[in-house]
């Protein structure tokens, strides 16, 4: 056996994740599980990983939770230097490429896939990702952490130009909901953050109140 | 001044008795004596034109630029003494390159204006250092729109919609208030070609023709918009402008 | 800060928020530099990375006093880039997808990039060092703008810019994952007629000009039919029949490539991007239709 015990002892926290952003027009929504593994060990049933960077800019985490809790922080940081220059609030862009620059630049030390959303009043709802690499890559909605490989085929199907915000709701409860009845990593609640031009809105679903699919 | 100076003025690190810093005062002085700079927001854009004195025959066209590109979207012109007005383009170059590493977006009018503002007033605090001789005028184009600020040598900076500077800001700023600038709702009603037009206009309006016989014009312009951008005013524009607004005030003349 | 060929010290960029002049006399600061030395790439480390929790065989700890692996491997990648230069300007196209691994993450992406109104570059390779490569191309030629003495950065510089850029990474052993592909109009000395040119930098710096180009997949499958397509005097509208056709072989042959390309030109009259389309693709041959039978040999 490993001389440091089960592998659940030892393993770092990561969050094995399903996370989703979606942008409709005047907005987006943003969407997370609430599992944090150690392992196969469920070391947190109710984290939080959609971390607002802004009033009206948020991001969801996958990867290492210490390496995308201090990538975050330091995003905050910097957003809230740019905030007081500026006078006004800052684009998600440029959020996302302050992300970006971090991710880049330390992609040897790093474990982080992280999704960037927001309003801001130059271009309104706007979904960034920046996945392992460090590429920035703008989409309509991404997904995002290890439950994202089951929901793929779901989402390029159901995903529809110019949905609604009840609309966007609904396709991430869904899509979350798929993504964690298959990813042993993903699990919990399903927290919604929707974000539009008057500031940020939390919604959340119990584990036990989620929409059923087919279960064989 | 003399009286109360004396004494107070050799450094920019002692203030005089009621409170003044005459280095700096001076430093504004070098500015007054410089060529007239007009600066003029426009509905697309910014344009800046300085008046340069031909010194010689011999003087290649040209030569001895006055107006700057800082960035794609950022112009500026020098006003007082040009050397010490590249060193202010270099800073400002280097703040609009480092913005836009950092926040990959172009650096803010305002914020562009704030740092090289910082920038001059930290020469007016040092013993080690003299204050800029020059005043800059600053033309940005972004998505807040056409901007155009004015950077003393103070390290004062102010934000406006039509400004002058240098030997004639006096009459300069006169005739720019002439100018129907704004509509009701303070957007701008003159395009950057009619703006190149009217700035040719005053600089020959206000030049003083017993001090300085020969000068040429020199403008540069910053656009919004797809084509948009930092551009010289070609030099063909400029002298054709140049010539119609010397013939326009000439048969002004003839009327009077 | 200003000068440097790559901005991979990202503690100095950390400390970009303060005006430039504080900047150089922090960075000046010797203890900034041993710290670059010893700890990471960037100075700045996130995390510890060492004992246990090692995450990336290739990032070794410093600390032990082994040398320092920046080697990454690459993450989101782009396949091939197919360039032809014909007489009267360049062709370079593409495909629009980022893998991931085998799976195609991102369809709509665009592996060319307009550098100047003479001037495309292309890329395959590592999707994240191409985007960072780009905006190293383009402050160059925004500080070139600035100039504004009326020449522009001309494909040839910027073939060698990129070429000095990738060998310099190659030699700190943190390379660039990517093939480049520059393809432009070069104006020629004294009112000279412009000239198609066509270039290609690796990710350890070898740099050549060629007639013909291509990376990826496409230096087995595409070459062989650029070579055999070209002829001194083919045109660009001809030039684009042939990479698109190219295209489309790769789209069959390529596990990672799709149907959906880009293929951009440069002309005397500058630089067409060209819209992403849709290759039209052919599925009637007989093996598709019939498929297998019983009583056939065993088939695959």
């Amino acid at each position: 056996m490993d001389p440091y015990g089960q592998e659940w002892m030892n393993a770092e926290h990561s969050m094995g994740t399903s996370i989703m952003a979606v942008a409709f027009d005047g907005g987006v929504v943003m969407g997370a599980d609430s599992r944090t593994t150690t392992g196969a060990y469920i070391a947190n049933r109710v984290s939080d990983k959609i971390t607002p960077m802004t009033d009206k800019i948020y991001c969801c985490r996958s990867g290492s939770a210490a390496d995308t809790q201090i990538i975050s922080d330091y995003v905050r940081y910097y957003l809230s230097m740019h905030d007081i220059e500026l006078g006004e609030d800052p684009d998600v862009d440029t959020a996302a490429k302050l992300f970006r620059e971090l991710c880049y630049h330390n992609k040897g030390q790093l474990m982080a896939g992280i999704i960037v959303a927001g309003w801001d009043k130059h271009k309104g709802g706007q979904v960034f990702t920046i996945p392992l690499g460090g590429a920035l890559v703008q989409q309509p909605f991404a997904i995002g952490g290890s439950g994202s490989s089951y929901i793929y085929g779901y989402c390029d199907s159901n995903f529809k130009e110019g949905m609604t915000k009840e609309e966007c709701m609904e396709f991430v409860k869904n899509a979350l909901s798929l993504a964690m009845a298959r990813d042993g990593s993903s699990g919990g609640v399903v927290r919604l953050v929707v974000i539009d031009k008057d500031g940020s809105e939390r919604k959340f679903f119990p584990g036990n109140k989620l929409p059923e699919f087919w279960m064989g | 001044m003399a009286s109360i100076g004396t004494g107070y003025d050799l450094s920019s690190t002692t203030f005089s008795p009621d409170g003044r810093v005459f280095q700096v005062e001076y430093a504004a002085k070098a500015v007054e004596n410089s060529g007239t700079c007009v600066g003029l927001r426009c509905t697309d854009g910014v344009v800046l034109a300085v008046e340069k004195a031909v010194i010689s025959k011999m003087l290649v066209q040209g030569t001895l630029r006055r107006s700057h590109i800082v960035a794609r979207h950022a112009t500026l012109t020098v006003c007082g003494l040009i050397s010490d007005g590249r060193v202010i383009v270099d800073h400002a170059r280097a703040e609009a390159e480092q913005y836009k590493d950092f926040y990959g977006r172009p650096i803010p009018g305002h914020v562009l204006a704030d740092r090289i503002a910082h920038f001059v007033h930290v020469y007016t605090l040092h013993w080690h250092v003299r204050p800029f001789g020059c005043a800059v005028l600053l033309g940005v184009a972004d998505v807040d729109g056409p901007q155009l600020y004015l950077i003393e040598p103070s390290g004062l900076s102010y934000r406006y919609y039509a400004c002058a500077f240098g030997k004639a800001k006096a009459a300069a700023r006169t005739e720019l208030e002439k100018l129907k600038l704004n509509g009701s709702d303070g957007k701008a009603l003159i395009s950057c070609d009619e703006g190149v037009k009217e700035l040719a206009k005053i600089l020959v309006k206000v030049h003083d023709e017993s001090k300085d016989k020969d000068t040429e014009l020199e403008m540069i312009t910053v656009t919004d918009g797809k084509d948009g951008g930092a551009k010289l005013v070609p030099r063909k524009v400029v002298e054709e402008a140049h010539a119609a607004a010397k013939a326009f005030l000439e048969a002004d003349d003839m009327e009077d | 800060m200003l000068g440097e060929l790559e901005g991979t010290v990202v503690f100095r960029e950390l400390l970009a928020l303060f005006p430039t002049s504080w900047l150089e006399r922090i960075s000046s600061h010797p203890s900034s530099e041993a710290a670059e030395k010893t700890v990471t790439m960037s100075g700045f480390k996130l995390t510890s990375g060492s004992g246990r929790f090692e995450r990336d065989a290739n990032v070794q700890s410093s600390a032990s006093g082994e040398p320092i692996r920046h080697t990454q491997r690459p993450m989101v990648t782009g396949s091939s880039v197919i360039a032809m230069r014909c007489v009267d300007g360049v062709v370079i196209g593409a495909d629009t997808l980022a893998s991931y691994g085998s799976m195609a993450r991102f369809r709509k992406i665009s592996r060319l990039h307009k550098a100047t109104d003479m001037c495309v570059v292309g890329a395959g390779g590592d999707l994240s060092d191409f985007q960072q490569l780009t905006t190293m191309v383009d402050k160059e030629t925004n500080r070139d703008y600035c100039f504004n003495d009326g020449h522009g950065l001309s494909p040839k510089a910027i073939h060698q810019y990129v070429a000095r850029v990738m060998y310099n990474r190659r030699n700190k052993m943190d390379p660039l994952w990517n093939y480049v592909v520059i393809a432009g109009m070069q104006n020629g000395d004294d009112g000279e007629e412009a000239k198609p040119v066509l270039g290609l930098v690796d990710l350890v710096g070898t740099h050549f000009e060629s007639e013909v180009i291509a990376t990826g997949f496409g230096e087995y499958l595409g070459l062989p039919l650029l070579r055999k397509a070209y002829r001194e005097d083919i045109t660009v509208a001809e030039g684009k029949k042939v990479v698109e056709q190219i295209m489309k072989v790769l789209f069959y042959r390529d596990a990672r490539t799709i149907d959906r390309v880009q293929i951009a030109t440069v002309t005397k009259d500058g630089v067409d991007m060209g819209e992403p389309f849709k290759l039209e693709t052919e599925w009637s041959y007989k093996a598709f239709v019939d498929g297998a039978r019983a009583g056939d040999m065993s088939t695959w």
